[in-house]
């Protein structure tokens, strides 16, 4: 009240008309009818854009996602100190990597009891209780980054390995021997080292300065044993 | 002076009669605690308080006194309660496992390094990291030594991966929990100076099995020779480490009964060693020998048949 009390005391000081010079002496009473409609127009433009989206073909609403993912993989190929991943993170990129992994990492045939590779479960289980247990060490340390942030930028950053994946696949389709294993080697710890360093780039700025490297080690291992499995795939 | 006044504090007496001895002289009466009583104490050794103050280190007797009353104040179902087990900064785990490498007589590891701060951080990425490295250097280390062989084929037994997980954090959590309800059950028919709480003898647990790491990635190496002597030596590290923590919980017990617990607690470390060693590891000269003596029947075949 004392705020309305003063300003038409200021506009009378700054232009001295008699236009206000009654303002004072408004009283608020049944004489002015107040009614009518309050719109605000930011609300109805975003209700038109919900409605929109519902009503939109499949197709659009399938690209936009993938063109999302997409946009996600690049930062993880090159990675910048950007938000991207944190900000508008899904778990679209880590289904598709982590599916993808394991359908190539299983083993062939059913080998009875001999010992072979990891099946598809295992693969799944490895990655996403792997994710989840580092992303639960993360918050205990006392991080501030969200759970599935976390799981997303993790997942995402399986995405140098899934092509290095690849690369061994169409790499053991030559004739083996020390020059195969030696390229195969060379492929993986290359792919290691980058989903490592694209990892670290959004992770760790996200703990305290005094334990960074308790939180990163647990990423090293996760990794390194992903990248394990793929050194040591072998065609049955 | 005598020889002997040279080790006894000098008192100078009372306050009030000094100063009515020599009305000028200054009179402080600043107590110093970590002073007064390593003096009082200094011809009679032997009692447990003077241990005390040489393990926690006298400078840091009053921070630990202040520190070990802020702790675990949350209830167990929220977040922030296991929080309080992941309270440590990366020197300070840096610290316990140079520790848990480095035992000095007379020093107790959880007095020393742990200090009422158990944590759950180094137990839990030691065993996850000791797993793999006993998985994936077993692997390696059959693939080296069956290389030359024709009949066979490299897989790589990821069913492994899955035992050694089990093996060893069973070993890291069932064996303290046990040693921990023994030293209860224990501390109830004897008065105990020292007792452990379930968290330090899992936290001790922990950080004694990081020796087993390198020595895991040391047995790729294909000689019987090697790893056994790996083994004595990294049995002597970590079973010190654990002899030296247990001796003072167990020591006003019943002779037999502290031997019989410290036999027990290295035999069961041993145990884990030699058991790890033979279920992932093929031996190497056994091997050799079949591959050598198949060789000479198949020449002899070979010729038979001719």
């Amino acid at each position: 009240m004392a705020e309305a009390a003063e300003s038409p005391g200021d506009r009378e000081t700054a232009s001295p008309r008699p236009l206000f010079a009654g303002l004072s002496d408004i009283s608020i009473s049944q004489d002015i009818p107040i009614e009518g409609e309050i719109t605000i127009p930011m609300r109805s433009r975003s209700r038109e854009f919900d409605s929109s989206t519902l009503n939109e073909s499949v197709q659009n609403t399938i690209m936009r996602d993938l063109k999302a993912v997409g946009k996600k993989f690049m930062h993880v190929l090159y990675p910048r100190k950007s938000n991207t991943l944190l900000r508008d993170w899904d778990l679209w990129g880590p289904l598709i990597l982590c599916v993808t992994l394991a359908l190539m990492l299983q083993r062939g045939s059913v080998d009875g009891d001999k010992d072979g590779g990891p099946q598809f479960a295992e693969v799944f289980v490895i990655v996403w209780f792997g994710a989840v247990t580092i992303t639960l060490n993360s918050k205990l340390l006392g991080g501030n980054i969200s759970f599935f942030q976390s799981l997303c930028v993790l997942g995402y950053c399986i995405l140098p390995l899934t092509v290095a994946m690849l690369i061994c696949r169409l790499v053991l389709l030559a004739e083996p021997g020390p020059v195969n294993f030696m390229v195969r080697l060379f492929v993986v710890v290359v792919m290691f080292a980058w989903s490592i360093a694209a990892s670290t780039a959004f992770l760790a700025d996200s703990q305290p300065p005094n334990r960074k490297a308790l939180a990163v080690y647990p990423v090293f291992l996760f990794y390194f044993v992903i990248s394990w499995m793929i050194l040591t795939f072998t065609p049955q | 002076m005598a020889a002997v006044d040279n080790l006894q504090f000098e008192e100078f007496g009372d306050i009030p009669t000094s100063l009515a001895a020599n009305p000028d002289a200054t009179t402080i009466s600043i107590e110093d605690p970590g002073e007064t009583p390593k003096h009082q104490s200094g011809p009679a050794r032997g009692s447990g308080r003077e241990e005390d103050d040489e393990l926690l280190g006298n400078d840091d007797s009053d921070k630990t006194e202040l520190l070990a009353g802020q702790k675990k104040s949350s209830p167990f179902w929220t977040f922030e309660y296991y929080q309080t087990f992941f309270d440590v900064d990366t020197y300070q785990v840096f610290d316990r496992i140079k520790g848990s490498l480095l035992p000095i007589p007379g020093k107790n590891f959880v007095r020393l390094y742990i200090r009422s701060n158990p944590d759950l951080y180094g137990p839990f990425w030691i065993c996850a990291t000791l797993v793999f490295a006993i998985a994936i250097s077993g692997n390696l280390s059959n693939f080296l030594i069956h290389l030359g062989e024709k009949t066979y084929h490299y897989v790589p037994e990821f069913r492994k991966v899955s035992i050694a997980a089990t093996v060893i954090y069973a070993y890291a959590w069932l064996v303290p929990l046990a040693l921990w309800g023994f030293l209860m059950w224990r501390n109830s028919k004897v008065m105990n100076i020292v007792s452990y709480s379930f968290l330090e003898i899992v936290c001790v647990y922990g950080y004694s099995l990081f020796i087993y790491i390198p020595t895991a990635i040391l047995w790729i190496i294909p000689q019987k020779v090697v790893r056994w002597i790996l083994v004595m030596i990294a049995l002597g590290i970590s079973g010190s480490v654990l002899a030296m923590t247990f001796w003072p919980a167990v020591r006003e017990d019943n002779r037999r009964v502290s031997m019989a617990t410290i036999v027990t607690i290295v035999l069961l470390h041993m145990l884990l060693s030699v058991g790890c060693l033979a279920y992932f590891f093929d031996a190497p000269e056994m091997d050799h020998l079949l591959a050598t003596a198949a060789a000479p029947n198949q020449t002899i075949a070979a010729a038979k048949f001719s």
